[in-house]
């Protein structure tokens, strides 16, 4: 088990290499150069400006400059934002996010898990039949269409109570983060409720639910000893994916919505083309990601010894 | 011998035994839903290559008279040769708020001069809504010429004293549809120099969806925009699952160290969260004036999109590698080539074709994503994602503007994947039934 931790975190450690090594030779194959502004600069001012954003160094230097700040969890300055430190950024808007999108995946879940159940139940009844239009509904929509129809919603109920029942948009309270999250979740739990419902199939077809139906286990025991457990593994494994998917599809949620969080940042830092901030946010988010993926690889290793024999797959 | 051989190469789906020679029977492909799907995909693909051709308006052309106009706009207006400054004309003031002119170009009030009053304050609101609406202007005299962006609606004009806040006199105003002579003569709907008479109706090109909020037709918009969404979900999938397989299949049939390293690339590659580094090398390869931001889209994918179908190749070559049939093959003296191209690649074809089908649509959310954040195509060129982008911003008064693009977003996704789950089961069903 611990070999398996230990391989697992050493790929997730190179992978991380290799996504600040791509950030960071992707950015500097940006036409331009990030000083480059409207108003023309003396030279004088622009030697400061290369000096203190590191640029008047050779490549190389760079580079090894760049991987050394972020091994001590530097990400540098913004361009855009004089003096605010990256790092300042990413611990302000991080956590609003997070709060988010953990409510986005916890909604996804729950709806998805127990809407995949309940379609394998009922399966090729109505209740199935609704929760697979369902599901490709939620599939082929766009995220944002979403979002925007689900301010609509609110502005129209809002209007019809004739008072603010519901924040249109916004951060602070605890109504806010409903509907940004149930919107982020939504494609989610709709992937999930299908993953479900298939390995939900599967597990009411399988021997050992036979075996403990024929010993007399029944009702809520039945259900959730015998087939949960087993049913809702695939969905595990399917949770590194989705945290990333929910991650990214923050971003227009984020924006959509006015959440001040990291990801409506980070599109703001690409349209101003704020390079030491699409730097360290990328960095950052894709080292996020990686250690989502090594954790639920070896959660899933703990839950299922099965998988900790052939995990020679590599990352995803 | 060789004959033998590659009847049977053709006719077997990935099946592991030799024996089975007999003819597969077709699996029925043409359920309600392929059927449906497919005839949307086609639906849609004469919508943005033929619809053109039918319906000849210019996707960026602007009706400055039309801005966000819904589809019943009228479609004759009344051309307004002089709109400058204006008084009304000499005489007895009007007993109450009364209208000269109303016209989708200006509006102008008159009303009696009352007593006591300095400034007044006139206000104007959509009709339908509640409360004053906007302050649109302040005057000492009682009359004035509103231009200010109207549309074809009723308005409610309200007066107020603008000392005390006292409201006045209020009445509710029906603006004639109406174009300035400057935009008929922008348009080419008048001759510039020639215009005779001091009224004159100009029939104007409808609107059937209604144009947006710059003014510009939005089933030429949808049109325009198709052609981009869905030349960048076709092509980018074909590019890239074509680059993933050759990848792919050099890695499974080199082997050894070459699979090795090929493959831990792969892992890599795969590694990468995918949207951040779509928006990332977006940025990086940068968009030059003029251009219109597809290749650099097309390119970003193909960087990060080929490993999924690079590493289905390679596992299919391996497996097919060891295959009765292929050793057949090698045994009867078929070079490599012809042994990849005859026996290797009928097989792995249906799995292609799978895995295409389910690129399509994502490749399409892809772009749509991009467009919507502002990092896909740029403008004057058009996709639906940036159709959505414009609509979202007028969603809460005009929400056609983002419903319609949204719409042709989900059907055609939704088509797309329809189609994708019939070829796999209809696959799976093959291999089904050869291994049966």
């Amino acid at each position: 088990m611990l070999k398996f931790i230990a391989k697992r975190l050493l790929s997730g450690a190179i992978t991380i290499w290799f996504i600040a090594t791509a950030t960071f030779f992707a950015m500097h194959a940006v036409p331009g150069d990030p000083l480059t502004q409207e108003k023309a600069m003396s030279p004088a001012v622009r030697s400061q400006l290369e000096a203190r954003y590191g640029l008047d160094k050779p490549l190389i230097e760079q580079y090894q400059l760049f991987l050394n700040n972020m091994l001590h969890g530097d990400f540098g300055i913004s361009f855009t934002q004089e003096n605010r430190k990256v790092n300042d950024i990413i611990r302000e808007h991080f956590p609003i996010s997070a709060i988010l999108g953990i409510t986005a995946v916890l909604i996804a879940l729950v709806g998805g898990v127990s809407a995949g159940t309940v379609a394998a139940y009922y399966r090729n009844r109505w209740p199935d039949r609704m929760v697979m239009v369902a599901v490709i509904a939620a599939i082929s929509v766009p995220g944002f269409v979403i979002a925007g129809l689900a301010q609509l919603t609110i502005v129209a109920m809002n209007n019809a109570a004739g008072k603010t029942l519901l924040p249109v948009a916004g951060w602070g309270g605890v109504n806010h983060i409903w509907v940004p999250a149930l919107v982020l979740g939504l494609g989610t739990m709709a992937y999930l409720s299908r993953i479900m419902r298939a390995s939900m199939l599967e597990v009411l077809s399988a021997d050992f639910n036979m075996a403990a139906k024929a010993k007399g286990v029944h009702g809520w025991r039945l259900f959730w000893h015998h087939q949960l457990r087993n049913a809702v593994l695939p969905v595990v494994t399917e949770l590194g994916p989705t945290i990333a998917g929910v991650t990214t599809g923050g971003f227009v949620v984020e924006l959509i919505f006015a959440i001040p969080g990291l990801g409506r940042y980070f599109v703001q830092a690409v349209q101003q083309l704020d390079y030491t901030v699409i730097m360290g946010t990328t960095v950052f988010y894709g080292a996020f990601l990686v250690l989502v993926v090594v954790v639920v690889d070896i959660s899933y290793g703990l839950i299922d010894p099965r998988i900790r024999l052939h995990s020679g797959g590599g990352g995803r | 011998m060789e004959l033998s051989v590659f009847r049977f190469a053709r006719r077997t789906w990935a099946s592991d035994e030799l024996e089975h020679i007999a003819p597969l029977p077709l699996p029925k492909m043409a359920t309600p839903a392929v059927v449906v799907s497919t005839l949307v995909v086609i639906a849609l693909l004469l919508f943005v290559s033929v619809g053109p051709l039918l319906w000849r308006q210019d996707p960026s052309q602007q009706w400055l008279s039309q801005i966000s106009a819904g589809p019943s706009a009228p479609h004759s207006v009344r051309l307004i040769l002089n709109s400058g400054p204006w008084q009304p004309p000499a005489g007895e003031p009007p007993q109450t708020l009364m209208v000269h002119e109303a016209n989708t170009e200006f509006v102008r009030l008159q009303w009696p001069k009352l007593d006591g009053v300095k400034r007044y304050r006139v206000y104007r609101a959509s009709a339908h809504k509640a409360g004053l609406g906007l302050a649109i202007a302040e005057t000492d005299k009682p009359y004035y010429q509103d231009q200010l962006q109207l549309s074809y609606q009723i308005y409610r004009y309200t007066i107020a004293d603008a000392d005390t806040g006292l409201l006045l006199l209020a009445r509710d105003v029906r603006p004639d549809a109406a174009m300035s002579l400057f935009e008929a003569q922008l348009q080419g709907l008048v001759p510039v120099g020639k215009v005779n008479g001091r009224q004159q109706w100009l029939t104007l090109p409808g609107h059937p969806l209604g144009t947006d909020a710059l003014g510009r037709d939005i089933l030429a918009r949808l049109m325009a925009g198709g052609r981009t969404s869905l030349f960048v979900g076709v092509v980018a999938p074909l590019l890239y699952i074509t680059f993933g397989c050759i990848f792919g299949a050099i890695a499974g049939l080199a082997g050894g160290w070459v699979d090795q390293l090929a493959m831990r690339f792969v892992d890599f590659v795969v590694a990468l969260p995918f949207l951040l580094f779509m928006i990332l090398f977006r940025v990086a390869f940068g968009i030059g004036p003029g251009e219109n931001g597809i290749t650099p889209l097309i390119v970003a994918m193909l960087m990060l999109s080929w490993p999924g179908s690079a590493r289905l190749i390679r596992g299919q070559v391996l497996a097919l590698r060891s295959q009765p049939f292929v050793e057949a093959a090698k045994l009867a003296g078929v070079g490599t080539s012809r042994t990849i191209l005859r026996h290797m690649l009928p097989n792995v074809l249906p799995m292609i074709l799978v895995a295409f089908s389910f690129a399509i649509p994502q490749a399409i959310f892809t772009e749509a994503f991009l467009s919507f954040i502002g990092m896909g195509v740029s403008p004057p060129t058009t996709s639906w994602g940036a159709l959505c982008n414009d609509g979202i911003k007028t969603l809460l008064s005009h929400p056609r503007q983002l419903l319609l693009p949204a719409l042709f977003i989900s059907v055609s996704v939704l088509a797309f994947n329809l189609l994708g789950d019939a070829l796999r089961d209809a696959t799976d069903r093959r291999a089904g039934v050869a291994k049966a």
